[in-house]
Formats: C-alpha cells, sequence, structure tokens
C-alpha cells in the first residue's frame, strides 16, 4: 500500500513538474527568461561569445565536441595531480592514469560509471571542481542536443539550428544550477552530509575499535548526480549510503529529481513544435515502457528469494531483501532500481546483483532499449525521437505516402542519420561484450560463472554504452580492460549518437514544412505510440535476445540454481 | 494506290498489309499479358539464374549477405559435408533465387511490351523536303531535329514532330491503343505527332522536333523495359534502412560465437548463417525492386507513362489536384437544356429561331440545340432553299446565326447580342438581365437568341457533370487530398459547377499565370500539386507541378514539361495514379513490416536450438516444440525462402488501396501485416518442421 502511495504521489509530483519546468525550458531555450542575465552576460564576455550569433549544426557539433574534449583533459589532468592540489584532507593522492581516464570520460559523458570508490579515491576537489562540475555540464550538453534537434523540427529553411555556448551556458545557469541549489538544501535538512571538514575518527572504548568515517560536500553532489541524471555517488554505496541518501523523503526526491528533466522536456519538445500533444504522445511511450519494466522489478523483486528459499530458511521477509537496504524495501528499491536505469542515471540504492533473474532482467534490459523512458536529461528525448523518426518511415509508408515527421520529409539522410544513431549502442554493447568474453582479461572479470557471470559483463557493456553508469556489481571494472573498454563504450554511446543526431537537426531544419492533411500519419495518436512501442521493442529485442536468453533467461528458467 | 508502295522496308519484305503492322492490342499497352503469364514466368526463370551474377547482387545488400553466406556454407559444406549443411546452402541459393526470380517476373510484361514496341520502330523510309521544295527519300534513321517531311495517307510518320502544314486523320493506336483515329493539324494544341503513327488521310508536311534515338518510343521503349530504372528517393531511403537492419544483425550472429564459447557451447557456421540469414529483412530485401517495377508496370497497364519512379512516388504524396473542369469534372460539351423566352415571345418561338441560327453550326453545342428543339417541339431540320447566308461565329462578334428570307437570326453571349439589337433599333427587354444572371448563376451558359432587332430569349447550355465523379472526389477528401476545378468559366458559373460536382475548390477565369501562382502557393504551403495539361501554355504549369500528367493529344512541349504522359489523354485518371503512387508506398511499408515482424519468430525457432545442448533450460523458448534443433533452423530457413515466393503475387499486385483517412489505413495494414507478420511464421515454420522431420533424414 506505501508503495502505491509512493507511486501516485511520484505520478502527480511528475505532471506538475512536467508542465512547470516543461514550460520554463521552452523560455530558457527560446531566450525569453532572463532573471539570471547579471550572471550569463559576464559568462559569455570571459567566453568571447556572442550570444545572437547561431551555428551550423558543423558549427554547434565542432563546439560541443571541443568543449567536451578540453574539459576531458582539464578533468584528468585534475585527476592526476590530486595529490598536489588543495581539499585532499585525506591525502589520497593522485589517481592512477587508466582509472583517470576511465573516471573523467565517464562523466564527461554523463554516463558516472565508477571504477572507483569514492571515498577512497576522490579528494573533495575531485569530487567538487571535477565530478560535480562534470554533472552540471554533461548534463546541459545532453539537454542542449535535445533542443537543437527540436530546433530542426521546429525551424523550417533555417541553416542553423542555435548556439552551442548559449544553450549550454543557459540550461546550467538557469535549469540545473537553481534546482540543484534548493534540492541540495532539502537533502542537507534531511541529513546529508556536507562539509569540507574531512574525515572524523571515532572511537569506541567499550569495544576497542577506532574508525575512521569519511564525510565530505555530499549533498551537493547529490542533488545534481540525480537531476542531471548522472548517478555517480560520493560513496561507493551511492544511494544506499546513508550520508547520501539519509531518508525516504530523499529517497522519494532522488526519484522525482531522476525523472524531473527527462519527463519535462517532453512537454518542451511538444510546446517548441507547436503542439503539445506531439509531446504527450513521446511520453505516453515512455510511461508504458517504465510502467511495464517497474511492473516487472516489483513483481520479481517482491517474490521470496528462491535461493534462501532453497537452502531451506522458511522465516524470510515477503520480498527479496538481499542486497536492499531495509529502510526503503523491496519494492521501492526496484523502483528506485527502474528510475535509474531507464534514465541513464545509475545511481542506486540497491544492489542489481542481488536481484531475481527477472528484476535484474528488468534493469538490464530497460537500458537495452535505449535509456528512452524516459532517457537520460537530453539524451532520453533525442533517442526516442530517432526511434519515432524509424517509426515514421515505416509508418508513412504503410498508409502511402512518402514518410514525414512533425511536418519534415523523412529521406534517405534522416533514414541514415537515424539508424546510425539508433544501432550504435547495440553495436558498441554487442562487439565489446564479445571481446570480454573472448579474452582471458575480460573472462577474469566477472565474480560469478556461466550466465550470471555472462549478464555481469553483459550488463557492465550496457551501462556503459548507454551512459547509465549503473553497476550490477560483481564485476572487477578497476581493471586495465574494463577501464579501457567501458570508456570507449561510454565515448561511443555518447559522442556516436550525438553527431548524427546534430545533423539530423541540421538537415530537418533546412527543410520546409509539408502541409497536414487527413491523409497524414497522424503522430499524436494512440496508434504511433504503439507502433513507436513496437519499433523500440522490435529493436531492443532483436539486437539482444540472443544475449539475454544466455544471461537472465537462462537463470530465470533454472529457477534458483545458483551459477 | 500508290501511297502502299512506300511503306516501311519490313511490311515490304514481309509482304504484309499496312494493317498487319505490329501493334499492341486494341486497348493499349495496358492489355498486355496476365500477371502470371506461362511464358513470362519461364523467361523469369531462366532471368532468374542470370541474377545470381554478383554485379546485379551486388545493388541490394540485404540479398548481397545472402549470396556471400551461401559461399560460406557451400565451402563448409564441402569441407564438411552432411546433409544438414548441404540442405541449409540449398534453401539460402533458393533464397536468392527466388528473389531473382520475383524482380525477373516483374520486369517480364514490361520486357515482352518493350518488344512489340520496339517492332514498330523498324526502319521507316521518310520522304525529305529539300530548301527547294523536291522531295528525297531517306531512312528515318537518317533524319535529324529540324528536318521536313512529307507524310501522305498509308505512310508511317517517320520520327516526332510537329505538323507545320495540312490537316490530317492519324491511327495513333500503336502507341494508344485507341482505334478511333485523331485528327492533327498545324497550328494549335493538336499538332503533335509521334513517329511510328500512321496517316489515314490527306497529306501533312511535319518538322521533325526529336533526335534519333530520343523520339517517344525510344522513351516508352526504356520506361516500360526498366532500363534506365533508377532507385526511386523512398526506396533509396529504405534501403538504407534494410541495409542498417542488416549491418546490426552481422555483430549480432558474430558475437553468438564467443557468448557461446563463454557458456560451453559450440555453434557451427553453417547454424549462424542460418541464423543471420533469417534474421535480416530477405523478405522485402528480395521483393523491394519488383515492387517498384510493378508499380511502374501498373501505371503502364492504365496506359501512363511515368518518366521516372520519382514521379510516381510524388503522387502518393499528392495533396491538391487542380482539375480541368471540362473533361475531367464535366463531360467536355455543353448542352442546350430549356429555352427561355422573354418579353411575350413563346418557348416555341424561340426554339425555332434557335435551331435555325443553329442548323450550321457543327459544335457539340450548336447540335444540341437543333436535338432539343426537336425533341421539345418535334422541329424538324428544314430545307432553307437558296436564299440564306450563314454567319460564322468569331471571336469579334462572339455569336453565329444566318440570315434567311430577309431575317437576321443570331445566337451568342448576352453582351454581344445585346449590343446587336442596339445596333439594329431595338433594345434589350427587361427581364433579360435577370434571366441570364440567373442561368449564369445556376453554373449553365446562357446563349442569347435575337430575331433582327428583337430577343426571343434565352438557350440554357448546361454543363453535364460526370457520373460518379463526386464520389470519387468524396474519396479523395477521404484520403486527405483537395481537388481544385479549373476553369474558364466566370466565377459565377465557376461555383454552381464546383458545388454540384463536390470539389473542394475553384479557380474561375484560370489564365496559364493564376494556374503557375496557385500550383505555387500551394507547395508554399507544403503540398504537392498534381495536374493535366495538354497545351503549350500548359507546360510551365506542368513543368512545376510535383506530378503533370501530359495529355497524349497535346503539345510536344507539354508532353516534355510533364512528368507523365497519359496515353489515353483522360485526365480523369490523375486520380487513378495518385492510387497507384499510394499503392506503391503502401506495398513497400507492409512487406518491410512484415519482414522484420517475422523475426521474433525466427528467434524463437532458432535460439533454443543454438544453445539448448549448453542450456537444456532454454527447451523453454521452444514454444513451437520444433523436433529437434536441426529441424528448427532449416525450416526456419525454408520458411524464410517460401515467405518470399508467397508474397510475389502481392508485391505485383500491390496492397490494396482503399479510400480512407490515413489513421485506418494504417490500423489495417498494423494489424494484417505487423500482427500478421508476428504470428504467421509461427504456425509455418511449425508446419515445415513437421514436414521436415517426417523426411526421416534430419535427427
Amino acid at each position: 500500500m506505501a508503495f502505491f502511495w509512493t507511486v501516485a504521489a511520484l505520478v502527480v509530483a511528475l505532471a506538475v513538474v512536467w508542465r512547470l519546468l516543461g514550460a520554463y525550458m521552452v523560455s530558457v531555450y527560446e531566450g525569453r527568461c532572463g532573471w539570471l542575465g547579471f550572471l550569463e552576460r559576464p559568462i559569455y564576455r570571459l567566453m568571447g561569445v556572442n550570444a545572437e550569433t547561431e551555428q551550423t549544426w558543423q558549427r554547434y557539433g565542432v563546439s560541443l565536441t571541443a568543449f567536451s574534449g578540453v574539459v576531458l583533459l582539464i578533468g584528468y589532468g585534475l585527476l592526476r595531480l590530486q595529490g598536489s592540489l588543495p581539499l585532499d584532507p585525506q591525502h589520497l593522492g593522485a589517481v592512477g592514469p587508466a582509472v583517470s581516464f576511465n573516471t573523467i570520460v565517464s562523466f564527461v559523458t554523463n554516463t558516472n560509471w565508477q571504477a572507483y570508490s569514492g571515498e577512497t579515491t576522490m579528494s573533495y576537489l575531485s569530487q567538487m571542481g571535477t565530478l560535480a562540475l562534470q554533472n552540471f555540464l554533461s548534463a546541459a550538453v545532453g539537454m542542449a542536443v535535445a533542443v537543437a534537434l527540436i530546433r530542426g523540427f521546429s525551424r523550417k529553411g533555417s541553416k542553423t539550428i542555435g548556439n552551442f555556448w548559449v544553450d549550454l551556458v543557459r540550461g546550467t545557469l538557469y535549469i540545473l544550477a537553481p534546482i540543484a541549489v534548493v534540492a541540495a538544501v532539502v537533502f542537507i535538512a534531511q541529513g546529508a552530509v556536507q562539509t569540507l571538514a574531512g574525515p572524523v575518527t571515532v572511537s569506541d572504548a567499550i569495544n576497542r575499535v577506532t574508525q575512521v568515517i569519511p564525510r565530505g560536500p555530499v549533498a551537493s553532489q547529490e542533488a545534481i548526480k540525480q537531476l542531471g541524471t548522472n548517478g555517480g555517488g560520493f560513496f561507493n554505496a551511492n544511494g544506499a549510503d546513508p550520508f547520501e541518501n539519509p531518508t525516504g523523503l530523499t529517497n522519494f526526491l532522488s526519484i522525482l529529481l531522476i525523472l524531473s528533466i527527462p519527463v519535462a522536456l517532453t512537454y518542451t519538445f511538444g510546446k517548441m513544435v507547436g503542439s503539445v500533444r506531439q509531446g504527450v504522445a513521446v511520453l505516453a511511450a515512455m510511461t508504458i515502457i517504465f510502467g511495464a519494466w517497474l511492473a516487472i522489478a516489483t513483481v520479481a523483486e517482491h517474490q521470496p528469494n528462491p535461493a534462501v528459499a532453497a537452502a531451506g530458511l522458511t522465516a524470510q521477509p515477503a520480498g527479496n531483501m538481499e542486497g536492499k537496504e531495509v529502510r526503503f524495501g523491496d519494492t521501492t528499491s526496484a523502483l528506485y532500481g527502474v528510475a535509474s536505469t531507464q534514465t541513464s542515471t545509475g545511481s542506486a540504492d540497491s544492489a542489481y546483483d542481488s536481484y531475481t533473474p527477472m528484476g535484474g532482467f528488468a534493469m538490464l534490459s530497460g537500458m537495452m532499449l535505449g535509456e528512452v523512458s524516459p532517457g537520460g536529461v537530453g539524451s532520453g528525448l533525442y533517442t526516442i525521437l530517432l526511434f519515432a523518426i524509424v517509426t515514421v518511415f515505416i509508418g508513412g509508408l504503410m498508409i502511402g505516402r512518402t514518410p514525414e515527421y512533425l511536418g519534415k520529409k523523412i529521406q534517405a539522410r534522416e533514414v541514415k542519420l537515424a539508424s546510425l544513431g539508433v544501432l550504435v549502442m547495440p553495436l558498441s554493447v554487442l562487439v565489446l561484450a564479445g571481446i570480454a568474453v573472448a579474452v582471458p582479461a575480460g573472462r577474469a572479470g566477472p565474480l560469478n560463472a556461466g550466465p550470471h557471470g555472462f549478464t555481469e559483463i553483459l550488463y557492465a557493456f550496457t551501462s556503459a554504452a548507454n551512459n547509465n553508469g549503473s553497476a550490477f556489481g560483481g564485476i572487477a571494472a578497476n581493471t586495465r580492460f574494463y577501464e579501457i573498454t567501458t570508456a570507449v563504450a561510454m565515448l561511443l554511446g555518447r559522442f556516436g549518437v550525438i553527431i548524427p543526431v546534430l545533423a539530423l537537426a541540421g538537415s530537418l531544419a533546412v527543410k520546409e514544412y509539408v502541409a497536414e492533411s487527413v491523409g497524414t500519419f497522424r503522430t499524436d495518436k494512440a496508434i504511433f505510440v504503439g507502433l513507436l512501442l513496437g519499433v523500440v521493442f522490435i529493436v531492443g529485442a532483436l539486437t539482444f535476445f540472443p544475449a539475454v536468453s544466455l544471461g537472465p533467461i537462462v537463470e530465470q528458467l533454472s529457477h534458483g540454481k545458483f551459477f | 494506290m500508290e501511297a502502299h508502295s512506300t511503306q516501311t522496308k519490313r511490311d515490304v519484305e514481309s509482304g504484309s498489309d499496312v494493317g498487319a503492322r505490329p501493334s499492341l492490342t486494341a486497348k493499349g499497352l495496358g492489355a498486355g499479358r496476365s500477371l502470371f503469364d506461362k511464358q513470362i514466368l519461364a523467361d523469369a526463370a531462366v532471368e532468374g539464374l542470370k541474377k545470381f551474377d554478383p554485379r546485379v547482387q551486388v545493388k541490394n545488400p540485404v540479398m548481397f549477405v545472402v549470396v556471400v553466406g551461401t559461399a560460406v556454407t557451400l565451402a563448409e559444406s564441402i569441407a564438411h559435408p552432411s546433409v544438414f549443411s548441404w540442405s541449409i546452402t540449398v534453401w539460402l541459393a533458393l533464397t536468392v533465387y527466388f528473389a531473382n526470380f520475383a524482380e525477373a517476373v516483374a520486369e517480364g510484361r514490361g520486357k515482352a511490351q518493350a518488344d512489340t514496341l520496339r517492332r514498330l520502330r523498324v526502319e521507316t523510309e521518310a520522304r525529305r523536303l529539300r530548301p527547294d521544295g523536291t522531295e528525297e527519300r531517306v531512312s528515318a534513321a537518317d533524319l535529324a531535329r529540324g528536318d521536313k517531311v512529307v507524310c501522305e495517307a498509308g505512310y508511317y510518320i517517320p520520327s516526332d514532330g510537329e505538323i507545320i502544314e495540312g490537316v490530317a486523320s492519324v491511327d495513333e493506336s500503336a502507341i494508344t491503343g485507341e482505334s478511333a483515329p485523331v485528327i492533327r493539324e498545324s497550328g494549335g494544341d493538336r499538332s503533335a505527332v509521334t513517329g511510328g503513327t500512321r496517316v489515314l488521310s490527306d497529306r501533312i508536311v511535319v518538322e521533325i522536333t526529336a533526335e534519333r534515338g530520343k523520339t517517344f518510343l525510344d522513351r516508352m521503349i526504356n520506361l516500360v523495359e526498366g532500363a534506365e530504372r533508377k532507385k526511386t528517393p523512398n526506396e533509396v531511403a529504405l534501403t538504407i534502412l534494410l541495409a542498417a537492419l542488416t549491418i546490426v544483425f552481422l555483430p549480432v550472429v558474430v558475437v553468438l560465437e564467443p557468448f557461446a564459447t563463454f557458456a560451453g557451447a559450440s555453434v557451427s557456421v553453417v547454424v549462424l548463417v542460418a541464423l543471420l540469414v533469417c534474421l535480416i529483412p530477405t523478405t522485402i530485401g528480395a521483393l523491394l525492386s519488383a515492387i517498384g517495377i510493378a508499380g511502374m508496370d501498373r501505371l503502364v497497364q492504365r496506359n501512363v507513362l511515368a518518366m521516372s519512379g520519382r514521379a510516381v512516388e510524388a503522387a502518393g504524396d499528392v495533396a491538391t489536384l487542380l482539375l480541368d473542369k471540362t473533361g475531367t469534372i464535366t463531360l467536355g460539351n455543353r448542352m442546350a437544356s430549356t429555352f427561355i423566352p422573354v418579353a411575350g415571345h413563346s418557348e416555341e418561338e424561340l426554339a425555332d429561331a434557335a435551331q435555325l441560327a443553329s442548323l450550321a453550326d457543327e459544335t457539340p453545342e450548336g447540335r444540341s440545340i437543333v436535338v432539343l428543339a426537336k425533341q421539345r417541339f418535334n422541329l424538324r431540320e428544314r430545307d432553307l432553299g437558296s436564299q440564306r447566308v450563314f454567319v460564322p461565329f468569331s471571336a469579334q462578334t462572339r455569336m453565329s446565326g444566318l440570315d434567311i428570307d430577309g431575317r437576321q437570326i443570331r445566337k451568342g453571349a448576352a453582351e454581344a447580342l445585346k449590343r446587336w439589337v442596339l445596333e439594329q433599333g431595338g433594345s434589350a427587354p427587361g427581364d433579360l438581365h435577370t434571366i441570364v444572371e440567373k442561368v449564369a448563376k445556376g453554373g449553365s451558359t446562357p446563349l442569347v437568341v435575337a430575331d433582327g432587332s428583337e430577343i426571343l430569349g434565352v438557350v440554357e447550355l448546361k454543363d453535364v457533370v460526370k457520373d460518379g465523379i463526386k464520389e470519387r472526389f468524396e474519396q479523395m477528401r477521404a484520403i486527405g487530398i483537395r481537388t481544385v476545378m479549373i476553369t474558364g468559366d466566370n466565377p459565377l458559373t465557376a461555383a454552381a459547377i464546383a458545388q454540384e460536382a463536390g470539389v473542394d475548390d475553384f479557380l474561375a477565369e484560370a489564365t496559364p499565370e493564376a494556374k503557375m501562382n496557385l500550383i505555387k502557393a500551394e507547395q508554399e504551403g507544403g503540398k504537392l500539386v498534381a495536374m493535366t495539361g495538354d497545351g503549350t501554355n500548359d507546360a510551365p504549369a506542368l513543368a512545376q507541378a510535383d506530378v503533370g500528367v501530359a495529355m497524349n493529344t497535346g503539345t510536344t512541349a507539354a508532353k516534355e514539361a510533364g512528368n507523365m504522359v497519359d496515353l489515353d489523354s483522360n485526365p480523369t485518371k490523375l486520380i487513378e495514379i495518385v492510387e497507384i503512387g499510394k499503392q506503391l508506398l503502401m506495398t513497400r511499408g507492409a512487406l518491410t513490416t512484415f519482414s522484420i515482424a517475422n523475426d521474433v519468430a525466427k528467434y524463437f525457432a532458432i535460439i533454443p536450438a543454438l544453445f539448448v545442448v549448453s542450456y537444456p533450460q532454454l527447451k523453454t523458448l521452444n514454444i513451437m516444440r520444433l523436433h529437434s534443433p536441426q529441424t528448427a533452423i532449416l525450416s526456419a530457413v525454408i520458411f524464410n525462402a517460401l515467405v518470399i515466393v508467397a508474397l510475389i503475387p502481392l508485391a505485383l499486385r500491390g496492397v490494396r488501396f482503399r479510400p480512407a483517412g490515413a489513421t485506418s489505413i494504417l490500423r489495417r495494414n498494423v494489424l494484417v501485416y505487423g500482427v500478421g507478420g508476428v504470428v504467421a511464421p509461427f504456425i509455418f515454420i511449425k508446419l515445415i518442421d513437421l514436414a521436415v522431420t517426417a523426411t526421416g533424414v534430419f535427427h
């Protein structure tokens, strides 16, 4: 019952966020909102950006790539030099080269795959100056790309798709920063840690133990980690750590923050293309997937643990509580997990490795569908729009017209770019997982043997290539092999999609509108939502069915047998 | 008959009569062989083998992968022979063959038609005029643009040209299939003649307008044969999507090898190739070009030649149809329907005068007046004696009539007649204006009749709207196409006819410029426009329109400006062209959906078969309960090949077009080809598995 009210409260809260934040983002990206102009203008002056000039998709793409490249290099340098820089009260020293590379790639790509343990690796400067900063910037980049694509649809006969620097600054300044500040205050009020005073040493005289308890600027990072669908926790235990996620309220707020921007962007999209119904259609498809996967995960996790039962222990809780916080319970943990895996966030308040096979499958397959339900900030929207283009292409043909979407003809170039954008992720996952199971360094990674071990490998690359960053656990992520290969997956999954999306935006923006008639394929109707879901499922199923059947499906069909 | 001495060489050689020259059947190009004529199937069976040529295969990425896959399994079968691997190899080869066969069948009818046309293009002898006016005999092959040739009754016109002198009746049945001869004359919009047609009467001088090898006949041959067939834009886009779906399955299948090894299983190359072929969209890949060729062919069946596949695709997208009123919406000729007397004259008096004035008028309107007077008052055509002078219609006077026994009877436009009676010292009666207005408002043309200075009344000439045209427009509306009537009539008349015919809009008092502006305005609003035209002044609009259908009776300029030519010169056909365009795209979409939806069942057949040895648990996924891994994989491969054959008729005939809104069409097609595409293979793979198991060859 508590779970039902949690979901109901979440739906109501998201409905409000969808409408208000969605409309607010329209005004931000259309440049009609200027209450932080006193901060915005100096930033442009500092960067030497003329906010009035617009960019072609090529310029936009070059700016974006150059920016990401530069912050990646700076971030790498800061991590490597950590020991010589201030704010390192634990004297953690420099971060190793491979893990630095993996980590900075991970944060720049909005993945937040963590091949390290935060409290024992990162200084406060690295946590705040490098990682938390990237949480803002990578989220703003994702939103900028989504907005550029929306402009592709909403403009006609235009060579330009906006200005990357302006979109980046405005997204950070007007959307991410204010919400993160407010959320951080709530986290602090609820008991999340926020200090630069370093760890405390606690001595227990009775038991004669002395314990060092790590602390740090946690709450501030926590807010943006969820809001920007980044997911990289301050502590290794992520959302299961009471310093990060102290109460049921913060747990709920985490889920809400995770879903806010991806959900609200559908309103922004609809409004900017001139029909909110178009945004509702996309949101409906997202919601159906989310709802279905939530059902799978909660039902699976609400079963008694079959392995525990097989061991003859009759008195076990109603749900599978292995690897879960008792503060949150089985179903709410599953809700958090689904929200996190389907938004490319990857934060966690429970251990997926300990989920039932179907629960784990729900986490894994949610990502395999391409992170579109509702997906990461920006990336969720632009990815589902790629699927929508493939959908209207096939659906449009079936009604006897050459396909069009939102008044734009979908032709060879659009199909090429959309196919590329859709297929980069599954290709990266399959090829890298194929390499991992074939080479000794890869085979050494998983903790378990057999299908569960295979799932651990598959999960790692699915998480990385989807820029999710959630960890299934059980895999030795901090080995050279996985540090390099997952970084490759993250880069491909990010820029391999962003570049085609920007090219698509450019190609759409120049096109003229095609008038709508009763003969037009309506993309704001239930049948479109159904077809879009069909395409998302079929592409996901066709590419991953063989792999999944060797992992979670075999496990599930083994009924509690350990691997 | 001297003319017979200058028949074509071929006819002389064969000693045949002029009439025996090859021509397409009485109904024209369209009435060729049936889609699955035995001869065409036999030819296609052979042609299908020739298409194994790698240079042909490489153009189709999907089928090329199957070819390479077949080569791999063939090598494997030779190295490690087994009944299973050989069976797979044979069925993979058959998959390619069936695709080739489908394309060959689609091409078959066009090839046959091209052969027939080619026989028309035999060496014709031409009588070329020298600058001094004397004639010389040259081969038609030596004619250049600008040459002038003489054609007399019985002669074949040697090449395309314009009549610059004379008038003749021409038998164009060889091209159009229409057996009734047509009149061609110099000047105006009826001056174009086509090489290969025959002059039946009179003598004309033709200036050649086409270069050798570029005549209309040559173009027709190329078109029906598909010699210059290029992939249309949508076909290119679909090929890209199919290629993407093919490329993604390569790693899906390749990585199964290490995945399987990790799981402690081993999979053979033959099985992996089989899986790959089953997953890539072979059904649509095999039938895609056949669908395109068949779409063009369906147009040819209706006697329409599309100059490019692009035009056929555009037809499916048309949002606005510009239709000429005359000949398309109305029956071309206005018919007298009522006599309305004025100023106390009787109806019979009016009818009598009107009939007299029309006796010498050979236009259909004039004839209809004579007929109406006869029907209403039993007034017969009479012997007028010799004291009569016919006054023909002229653009200046805008009236016609006759002078007889001192009477001057005239009929014509209201303004012209009013002026005339004033000149004669009479005056226009008070009720004339209202009657004229009323008739015009009703969509008819008022024709005023006067006897001397007396206006007798008005003859109402009614435009007769074609039967069933209103229903066609309703269908168009249902699929989202706006119909606009183009007419030279005044707005009042135009509005009335538009109302009666049920068009959405009309353009009255249309000039070529107004037509052009309308097209541009529609296009700027993002709409694709289709129109028909035949006159030289239609040419710019035909070129501007997205689908411009030129009438074969039209001028060369019109035919060159448009992207389709209707050999029947029937403007109503525009509607069918749109339907064919839509049908073509729908067929592509339906088969793509079907092809992809099929994969679900194939996975359920093959995946458990691949891994059931290492993970016996996976037999739960074998929901079809297929006999064994070998029969399961083979059955999927056989299904994959046979489904191509099964769908050839659908690909060639096209998905049935129903006039309905987009959403209802989509719902139906998703149900049939999407859901059907998921379900059907489960049933058929199971049936094939039963058959394969029954052979007892596979364990």
